[in-house]
């Protein structure tokens, strides 16, 4: 039993909307598996909430006329691995979701929840800053799209409006088109784990497989919010790939983050590992994409 | 014959059913939901109370603090009883507690009709305290500035013992020796078995009532009569199958707050169902124990005299205390015996939740301490560490002077043996010597001690009772108990084979009641096999003596002529069938001249006990930079003497190894430095080892029949998890030339060893 | 507050059943307290053991961590449903049993749900996939050494595959 006030099931996301205006004290569950731990807890007791995990409409992955990759907010992370267009265009984000916990939370778990609860250590985050994604949200006065950076605002909160729901993540052909990219997630297990760090790279090599012409790197849990590291971006683009080029471009990305110690693990140990992690995400995403390492 | 065999166990068909009931099944949906109110500090005194919201949530029958519980102190280790006053558990817990001792103590209890108004209700309470300072490690509790937790044991020191041998002092003076001094701390880790601790309590014929996940029914009974200052008689405790225990349900848990509780609601059905967090925090951990070992050596291997000083981390509240690290020093002039020994064990209270019975009860500590120092020593002598046990080793033929324990066979040897060779041990010695580069691998081994049961320190016996039926079958019952492990079906097989019928006629009550099941102090020591082979034969001989009498009144033939054989009465001159059992029983029980309900039943005083040894070889390889050291390879070998059921033995043992994997690298409950407060207690952030943190787990056995067992058996059911720590230890060490002497082998740590190493 | 209730329609173990439910069960509670069916475990009632594990419209969750309200219209099969006509335990079921896979028992039922789910795949998955499709689930009695082999057999067996001991 959990300790809610009152659950509001929405039926579509126009009722939703209405619902969440109705209440606007309510909090919107998806899936739950953030959600329903966090009231056991106490976090969120008394609450009440709009559920919006009946609305299909916002399930599944499609591919829009102009090449944008449209992924449904209650997509599950199952879902997603499994999805043709995601393992065709974007396999890391598929791989990278499939490191979520376990197969049963995989099932539950949205990738619209994943980003809505603005935590730092997300498995989809990371990938998704690194993939330049948009983020569709719903509200009263209709739809905006803001980008993955610009929706997290600081731990645990997001640029949700009042009344408005996250309704897809958008990865438009610009930012996919051309790159391979690799996820490692970094953790105490190998399964029902939470990162200590997640690292994200995607690249894309000239034609020749001998330049990078541009790399994207991004983090979880190396701030407070998942986050990119330009300065090392701007190392890495334009280099001829060699053993060099990733270790400086490695021990660039530390310019950028703000690991801090806590009981997870110590400031030093996750800057040593945000360094390492870039080396060998780097490296992979450069053999994906065809390039050999001098 | 039935011992020997892989008999299915008893239990497995309904359990893959689903239709086992565990205690949350069987409890009715009328019972009121108990929910327990912790401090949020980590020592204090609670100053007042006020319930005055709590009461007012709808639904809420009763809230009862610290300030209502009666002053009845009551031990909780599930120890059999004393009666010399010396020898009794320290009776220090009340049922809710206004001497706040850790973060997470039980200051009050809510009962209420839904468990949503309890849970409303705890946090509707507000609790204001008087705060103290606290202390978390042990070395810091023993300074003089320390807070003192409890007023009787200054200096926090709940128990220091000590062993003597030979002239330590003296030994060392030995000129031209090699000293190896080391720390190794092992941390606090929790049982996690599936099924937190659950109890339901109600009044019923005048007796007090609880159904309990325990593992120890009967003496759950005296503790509850003990703590609500009732005679024992009026205490009846019912056991039903248990998601296992592993030593945590190895205590009195809530079931004197429940039981309490329900006399405070009129006798009325009350539930107290932990949760997964409070599992962590208000049940009980293992010991955390540093050790601090010297020894000094000739440059030939011969161990000179060997120094020991344990300091083990009892938490808040006494529990089994000094049992489990005095057990651990126990082994230590035995492994490697030496002529001059100082061994000094202190168990210290700290703030930390309250440390109790876990598998392997002090020795998995012991173990990680002084195999990791042998491998310290004979590297330092530059020896082998294999070739340094077989010399330095508990030769055959040793005996201990306490126990009377003997090494009747070459168990080590053998053990090493195999797991070697399973492994391939010396050529991947060889292979990985001098390995550069990030990616290492290495080969590790480490043996263990351990011995069954608690005789000579406590009481050890059992009791069993044999009840025939009219076809010839028999109820079983003892009161040792099935946690999961498969008890029941070798009790059954020990039994078939001891009376003379096939396995099926042998019908195992498997639910203990203490107002039914004869006395049997439960599931602990890894004495259940062993000290029940004793009452089984016992048993079986009065129970069968009293079958071949009624066949002697209905063949005529002399007893000394008959046997129980297959469920036949057969006459042994020419082994010709006379009846069956069924024949018999028929007329025993429906005979108009002689009606007799056959029944036997023995208690089985033990005086002896078993050494129960083995070892672990472990491969693993090890990725500096990434701070991780992989599980490639793992065999244990065990010498438990004869197996009574090989398949759920090799099934023992795999629980055990993944128990010390996790043990070894991942395992470690966390607390907060600033408020005493654990903060990964959940199954989230608390790693035990998942599906994918395993590579296969091979096990063998060395089988030598133990001789003091009428079936040949010993201990198995802790000893697996005792060795496979120090052994991941040492094959790290192998690998990268690392000592890590601080478990878990994490990335945190190996990270902070890597680096003041120079390898990062 | 009073206590806001809904009348949920699915589909339990082959049987379509209705009943009212308050709002803020989970489907573990809705499982365990109005239909009894104790199979379904609870461990840890937040998604992190897996003893709660059912399958619903084909794919395993926690049902610890699923609002009741959500069945609605699903289809929801426990380890109850796996029984033959005749009482008969199912090959999955049998193959816990016969390879010692079931020792305390509490985790069983979650375990074999998602075994169905994997076999009911259709596909020859090699140990380290099967470990992975299994790792939703904590054991603390076997090692999972026994119910992979469990799983494993049964998918070779209804696979029609030759099961080579490694």
């Amino acid at each position: 039993m959990y300790d809610m006030k009152a659950l509001y099931e929405a039926g579509s996301v126009a009722e939703a909307i209405e619902l969440l205006q109705e209440h606007p004290q309510a909090q919107i569950i998806a899936g739950g598996s953030d959600v329903l731990v966090q009231m056991r807890e106490g976090k969120r007791a008394g609450a009440e909430l709009v559920s919006i995990y009946g609305l299909d409409e916002l399930r599944g992955v499609t591919l829009e006329a102009d090449g944008t990759i449209r992924i449904g907010s209650l997509t599950s992370f199952s879902h997603i691995t499994k999805d043709p267009i995601i393992q065709k265009y974007i396999n890391v984000l598929g791989e990278a979701v499939d490191m979520v916990g376990g197969p049963q939370i995989r099932n539950i778990g949205t990738i619209g929840g994943n980003t809505c609860n603005g935590v730092t250590s997300a498995d989809s985050a990371s990938t998704l800053f690194a993939w330049d994604a948009i983020v569709e949200l719903t509200g009263p006065d209709g739809v905006r799209r803001i980008s993955i950076k610009d929706f997290y605002i600081k731990a645990g909160v997001v640029d949700l409006k009042p009344a408005e729901i996250q309704t897809a993540i958008l990865i438009p052909k610009k930012s996919y088109e051309g790159y391979q990219g690799h996820y490692i997630k970094y953790a105490m297990r190998n399964a029902m784990d939470i990162a200590t760090t997640g690292c994200s790279v995607n690249v894309r090599l000239s034609d020749d497989k001998k330049i990078i012409e541009d790399v994207r790197i991004a983090y979880g849990v190396a701030g407070p919010i998942p986050m990119r590291a330009p300065a090392a971006e701007k190392m890495g683009n334009g280099k001829v790939v060699s053993r060099e080029v990733i270790e400086d471009f490695s021990k660039a990305v530390l310019e950028d983050l703000h690991a801090r110690t806590s009981w997870r693990a110590t400031k030093e140990f996750r800057e040593h590992l945000a360094v390492e992690l870039a080396k060998r995400a780097l490296t992979e995403s450069v053999h994906l994409a065809g390039g050999e390492i001098a | 014959m039935n011992v020997g065999k892989n008999i299915t166990r008893m239990d497995a068909a309904e359990k893959a059913a689903g239709r086992t009931k565990y205690t949350d099944d069987l409890c009715d949906k009328s019972a009121l939901i108990i929910k327990i109110k912790h401090s949020t500090i980590a020592h204090g005194r609670v100053i007042s109370m006020d319930t005055k919201e709590a009461e007012k949530i709808p639904g809420v029958i009763k809230v009862v603090t610290c300030f209502d519980v009666p002053k009845n102190y009551f031990p909780t280790a599930g120890h059999p009883w004393s009666t010399e006053e010396s020898h009794q558990d320290v009776c220090d817990r009340l049922l809710l507690s206004e001497h706040v001792c850790y973060y997470g103590d039980d200051v009050a209890a809510v009962v209420a009709e839904t468990e949503i108004a309890a849970v409303q209700a705890v946090r509707a309470i507000q609790v204001e305290y008087e705060e103290y300072p606290f202390v978390l490690d042990v070395q810091e509790a023993m300074k003089p500035e320390a807070p003192c937790i409890h007023e009787k044991y200054p200096g926090n020191i709940l128990a220091h013992t000590n062993i003597r041998n030979g002239n330590y002092q003296k030994a060392i003076k030995e000129p031209g020796l090699i000293k190896v001094e080391g720390w190794y701390d092992t941390p606090s880790v929790q049982h996690c078995h599936i099924e937190n601790f659950i109890c339901f309590a109600e009044e019923k014929e005048g007796k007090i009532v609880v159904t309990s996940s325990t593992q120890i029914p009967h003496i759950v009974r005296r503790i509850v009569g003990q703590a609500l200052g009732i005679d024992w008689g009026k205490v009846r405790i019912i056991k039903p199958y248990i998601g296992g225990g592993f030593g945590n349900k190895q205590d009195a848990l809530y079931e004197p707050l429940c039981a309490y509780l329900s006399t405070q609601v009129g006798g009325r059905l009350v539930k107290l169902d932990v949760s997964r967090e409070e599992t962590f925090v208000n049940n009980r951990t293992r010991h955390a124990i540093r050790s601090h070992i010297i020894t000094y050596l000739r440059k030939d291997g011969t161990i000179v005299a060997n120094k020991l000083e344990a300091f083990s981390n009892q938490g808040a509240y006494a529990s089994h205390g000094h049992a489990i690290v005095a057990k651990g020093m126990g082994c230590f002039p035995q492994l490697y015996p030496c002529p001059n020994i100082e061994a000094d064990a202190y168990t210290i209270f700290t703030n930390r939740p309250v440390a109790g019975a876990m598998r392997g009860y002090g020795i998995p500590q012991a173990m990680f301490a002084v195999e990791s120092h042998t491998d310290d020593i004979a590297k330092a002598v530059g020896m082998e560490p294999v070739e340094f046990r077989r010399k330095n080793l508990m030769p055959v033929g040793f005996v201990d002077g306490f126990s009377k324990n003997e090494n009747y066979y070459d168990t080590f040897n053998q053990c090493m043996n195999k797991g070697m060779e399973y492994i391939d041990y010396d050529r991947k010695k060889k292979k990985y010597a001098n390995q550069t580069g990030n990616i290492r691998r290495g080969v590790g081994l480490a043996v263990f001690w351990y011995n069954t049961a608690v005789y000579p320190i406590a009481l050890e016996s059992s009791s069993c009772r044999m009840v025939l039926n009219q076809d010839g079958t028999l109820q079983l019952q003892l009161g040792e108990t099935e946690i999961g492990q498969g008890a029941d079906t070798a009790f059954a097989q020990m039994a078939a084979d001891a009376i003379g019928v096939p396995f099926e006629s042998v019908h195992m009550v498997s639910c203990q009641d203490t107002d039914v099941t004869p006395f049997g102090t439960g599931a602990y020591a890894s004495r259940q096999t062993y000290v029940a082979s004793f009452s089984i034969q016992k048993t079986a001989e009065a129970f069968k003596k009293r079958i071949l009498e009624h066949a002697h009144e209905y063949t005529g033939m002399p007893v000394s002529n008959l046997n129980l054989v297959d469920g036949n009465i057969v006459r042994t001159s020419d082994n010709r069938v006379l009846m069956s059992m069924k024949e018999l029983a028929m007329e025993a029980l429906y005979s108009r001249n002689h009606s007799e309900h056959i029944t036997a039943e023995e208690t089985a005083d033990i005086k002896s006990n078993a050494y129960s040894f083995g070892c672990t070889v472990a491969e693993v390889e090890v990725d500096i930079a990434l701070c991780k050291a992989k599980l490639l390879n793992i065999i244990n070998v065990h010498d438990c003497g004869r197996l009574i059921n090989p398949a759920l033995a090799k099934a023992q043992v795999e629980g055990g190894m993944s128990m010390g994997i996790g043990y070894a690298l991942s395992e470690q409950l966390i607390f907060d430095e600033k408020t005493g407060r654990a903060l990964n207690n959940n199954l989230l952030d608390y790693k035990l080892s998942t599906f994918m943190d395993h590579p296969h787990l091979e096990v063998q056995f060395a089988e030598n029949p133990e001789p003091t067992s009428p079936f040949g058996t010993k201990a198995l059911g802790e000893p697996p998890v005792c060795s496979v720590a120090p052994a991941i230890r040492n094959a790290v060490l192998d690998a990268t030339g690392v000592a890590v002497n601080q478990l878990p082998l994490n990335p945190h740590n190996l990270f902070k060893r890597f680096y003041e190493e120079g390898l990062l | 507050m009073s206590v806001q209730y809904k009348l949920v329609t699915c589909t339990i173990n082959g049987v379509e059943r209705s009943g009212m439910v308050d709002v803020r069960a989970s489907l573990t509670d809705m499982l365990r307290n109005d239909y009894r069916l104790t199979s379904v475990k609870k461990g840890c009632e937040v998604g992190e053991c897996g003893a709660c594990n059912v399958i619903i419209d084909g794919e395993c969750f926690n049902s610890c961590i699923y609002l009741a309200v959500w069945a609605e219209g699903k289809n929801i099969r426990t380890l109850e449903s796996l029984l033959g006509p005749n009482g008969e335990l199912s090959d999955i079921q049998q193959a816990f049993v016969d390879e010692t896979a079931i020792q305390c028992g509490f985790c069983s039922p979650g375990f074999i749900m998602t075994a169905v789910e994997i076999l009911e795949a259709g596909k020859l998955y090699t140990d380290d996939e099967l470990r992975k499709l299994l790792s939703g689930h904590l054991c603390r009695c076997t090692g999972y050494e026994n119910i992979l082999r469990a799983v494993k057999k049964t998918m070779y067996k209804r696979l029609g595959v030759e099961w080579t001991e490694e």
